[in-house]
């Protein structure tokens, strides 16, 4: 199990290939990228990302520990950024490893609705116009009821 | 003495991103009372508690949670991580 809370980019693919080099004794690997999305306007000049250092790497590692117990996961990786991205940026990524692959969707899916609500980033929107904190969503705390 | 951190428009709302503080407050509501008696801007920070999320030593907490021991609160805006 890795966490990696960072302001510099990530390389998905080379990602993608050293936890599959590393993972012993499973059959599915499912990853998942998120990108900054670009402002519904399309003018989005910077995504800041801020985060709560401390209570975030002990809250991703909450949650990946959690996911590794409940599916019994062969491993699995975490990857969040900070600071200020751009249109397109990858932000975040998880990976999950397991014997089948209905184990690592899942678990890959319950990482993706945790990360939104329980780990300490905050994202800010900064446009022509402005700046503007980006707010929760009720779907994202709905969705950690499905858990 | 307690720490008091405040992230995203709380802590540009209130001016500053940490602070410590002396306090006999027995929960997190008597502490943001006590901090929103302070000065407007606090008042302001803290008028809507249900835009707000608190953690009590970096775990997320309830506003009525004791402060007995704690030694590091922080308030913040519903989180908007992946």
């Amino acid at each position: 199990m890795r966490i990696a809370v960072q302001s510099e980019a990530f390389d998905m693919g080379a990602e993608a290939n050293r936890f599959a080099a590393a993972v012993q004794g499973a059959g599915a690997i499912v990853t998942f990228t998120g990108i900054v999305r670009d402002s519904a306007s399309g003018d989005l000049d910077v995504m800041e990302i801020e985060h709560y250092p401390g209570m975030t790497e002990r809250a991703l590692t909450t949650i990946a520990t959690e996911a590794m117990a409940r599916w019994s996961l062969a491993d699995c990786l975490v990857i969040h950024r900070y600071g200020r991205l751009r249109a397109t940026d990858p932000i975040m990524m998880v990976a999950t490893a397991s014997r089948h692959r209905a184990a690592a969707f899942a678990a890959a899916e319950f990482l993706m609705d945790y990360l939104k609500s329980r780990a300490p980033f905050w994202k800010k929107e900064i446009t022509r116009q402005g700046a503007d904190w980006v707010a929760a969503r009720d779907e994202d705390e709905a969705a950690l009821k499905r858990w | 003495m307690i720490d008091v951190l405040y992230f995203a428009w709380v802590r540009e709302r209130i001016g500053l991103p940490r602070e410590r503080i002396e306090t006999s407050a027995a929960t997190v509501n008597d502490l943001i009372a006590e901090l929103s008696a302070r000065e407007e801007r606090y008042a302001l920070a803290f008028s809507d508690l249900s835009s707000l999320r608190v953690a009590l030593d970096q775990e997320l907490a309830d506003f009525d949670a004791p402060l007995a021991g704690v030694r590091e609160v922080a308030f913040f805006p519903p989180m908007t991580g992946g």
